[in-house]
Formats: C-alpha cells, sequence, structure tokens
C-alpha cells in the first residue's frame, strides 16, 4: 500500500479525471470548474450590477458540491495520504528556478517563496498572487472555460473553440514563463 | 489533483519550460479517454442515469473571445501556477495564500461581467 503515499503517475490521475467527467456527464451536468467563479459572484450579490451574473445559483449548487469535494480531497490527500511533499521535478527546472530566486525548489509542494503564510507579509510576492487570481479570473470566463471546460470537457468533444481556447492559454503560459518571469523575479 | 502534483505551482512551470511528460501525461490521458466516452456516447445514444438523453451544447464559434481570453488566462495561469479546480484543492492541503488567488479569481470573473458588452467576442 506504499504506493499511495507516492507522488501519482499521470496514468493514474489523468484517467481519474476523465472518470469524473464521465460521472458528471451522466447525471446530466458538465465538468467545468471556472462556471463556480461566476456562481460565487452571483451569490456575493453581482447579479445587481450586471445581467451576466443574474441567473439562479441554485441550479449550479451541483457544481458547488464538487468544490467542496475538492477542498475535502486536498485536505485528505495532504494530510493523510503524503509523507513527502517534495514535488521532484526535472533537475534542469530545478537550477533554473533557483536562478530566478526560488531556493525551493525541488523541496516543496509549492514554492514557500510565493506560497508561505509569512510570503503574504511582502507587497511583491502578494501582488503576484492577486494579479495571476485576476488574469485566471477575468480570462477563464472570457474563453469560457477552463483547463477542465476546455482542454478536457471541450476537447473531448472536439470543440474547434476550445483548442483555440487550449492554444491561447499555452501562448500566454509561456509568454509568462520565459519573457515575464525575468522581468519579475 | 493533490496526489498527481496538478495542484503543484512547480509542475505548472515545468511543463510551460517542457521539462516533463508529466502534465502532458495527465491532461492527454484524460483527454484521449474523454474523447472516447463522449464519441461512444453520442455514437451510441447512450442515455443519462435518470434516463434522459445526454446533450451537448456546442460553444459560440468565434476567435477572438477564446484566443485574448486564453492568453490571458494563460497568464496568470502560469503566474499563480494554479488553475480553478486546483485553486479549491489546495484550501484543502492548508495554503492559506491561495484564498488571496481564489479572491481575486473571483474578482476577475466579476470585473468580466462588467465589462462583456464592451469586449471583443
Amino acid at each position: 500500500m506504499n504506493w499511495i503515499y507516492e507522488p501519482w503517475p499521470w496514468y493514474v490521475s489523468g484517467p481519474m479525471i476523465a472518470f469524473i467527467m464521465l460521472l458528471l456527464i451522466m447525471v446530466g451536468k458538465n465538468f467545468g470548474m471556472s462556471a463556480n467563479l461566476r456562481t460565487m459572484c452571483t451569490i456575493c450579490g453581482a447579479g445587481n450590477k450586471t445581467d451576466f451574473f443574474n441567473f439562479d445559483w441554485k441550479s449550479q449548487k451541483w457544481n458547488l458540491v464538487v468544490v467542496i469535494g475538492a477542498v475535502i480531497g486536498g485536505f485528505i490527500a495532504s494530510n493523510y495520504l503524503t509523507t513527502d511533499f517534495a514535488v521532484l521535478i526535472n533537475q534542469d527546472t530545478v537550477t533554473d528556478l533557483k536562478a530566478l530566486g526560488f531556493e525551493s525548489a525541488g523541496e516543496a509542494y509549492l514554492p514557500i517563496e510565493l506560497y508561505s503564510t509569512n510570503a503574504l507579509l511582502d507587497i511583491k510576492n502578494l501582488s503576484v498572487l492577486a494579479i495571476g487570481g485576476l488574469l485566471v479570473g477575468f480570462g477563464t470566463r472570457y474563453a469560457g472555460g477552463c483547463t477542465s471546460g476546455h482542454a478536457i470537457s471541450g476537447l473531448s468533444d472536439l470543440q474547434i473553440p476550445s483548442l483555440i481556447a487550449v492554444i491561447g492559454f499555452f501562448i500566454g503560459g509561456l509568454l509568462m514563463i520565459h519573457f515575464i518571469f525575468p522581468l519579475i523575479f | 489533483m493533490f496526489k498527481s502534483e496538478a495542484a503543484s505551482w512547480f509542475r505548472i512551470y515545468e511543463m510551460f519550460k517542457f521539462e516533463s511528460f508529466h502534465m502532458y501525461g495527465i491532461i492527454g490521458s484524460a483527454l484521449a479517454i474523454g474523447i472516447i466516452i463522449v464519441q461512444s456516447i453520442k455514437r451510441f445514444n447512450i442515455k443519462s442515469f435518470y434516463g434522459e438523453k445526454i446533450l451537448f451544447n456546442p460553444k459560440n464559434k468565434s476567435f477572438s473571445r477564446y484566443m485574448i481570453g486564453g492568453i490571458i488566462f494563460g497568464l496568470g495561469w502560469a503566474l499563480a501556477g494554479a488553475c480553478p479546480g486546483p485553486m479549491f484543492t489546495l484550501i484543502g492541503a492548508g495554503f492559506i495564500p491561495i484564498l488571496v488567488v481564489i479572491a481575486t479569481s473571483v474578482m476577475g470573473t466579476f470585473l468580466y461581467g462588467l465589462l462583456k458588452n464592451k469586449l471583443p467576442h
């Protein structure tokens, strides 16, 4: 049973993701996590500001249950199913990240430089997280979906718009890491 | 998500550096099986557990919204190292700063809602 404490290989988690999509389809729903961000806006009262948020959020309750599942899953996985949190990324990637100032590369689950509670006190780290979040939230709704809605659900349905969106995700990600990271870190 | 390390900022960075197969394996295998699932449902007209017909909503045909929105999303994905699913997994795992990312992505979505009619789609 030791394997359960090790990082799970891609050929375990990839099929699990597909299985989640299958379950959601079979209960007449669809797999897309970013729709929850819109639902949260509506719950906070954004429907009064603009029609986009003026919908019956209770119809999306099932998707919020998926969110709660993700939170519980993260809790169980990190508290009971993991002994060593270091993410063993490629050695070249580690060297790269250390040169950028990420000393925790190869030794932690998330970079402590950004995701330790202390890092929140640093205005630059806080801005990185805040800008990252803003871009994700804005971009995902503009594109009409995120990794789950486009890269998994949309592409499984052979949708051209999803292919365009996924190409966009990669253009954005590559720009950030290859051109913007050297400027900000 | 947590156990496969798809919720790790490091894995996202490594993916965009093309220095590991791991993330491509996860997305690729999910997608390969996903295609088989969706295409079989369509071909064999499989009904949902409740006996209803399963509908797939085709996305609106357009280029700019998917490309521009996609690029903006990609910039944020690489910077924060988390997309809208794993974000929530990380709350459960006890990473407090992810709450900043979640709060601002809700704000980002709100901002889109406000500007929607002014943006090219």
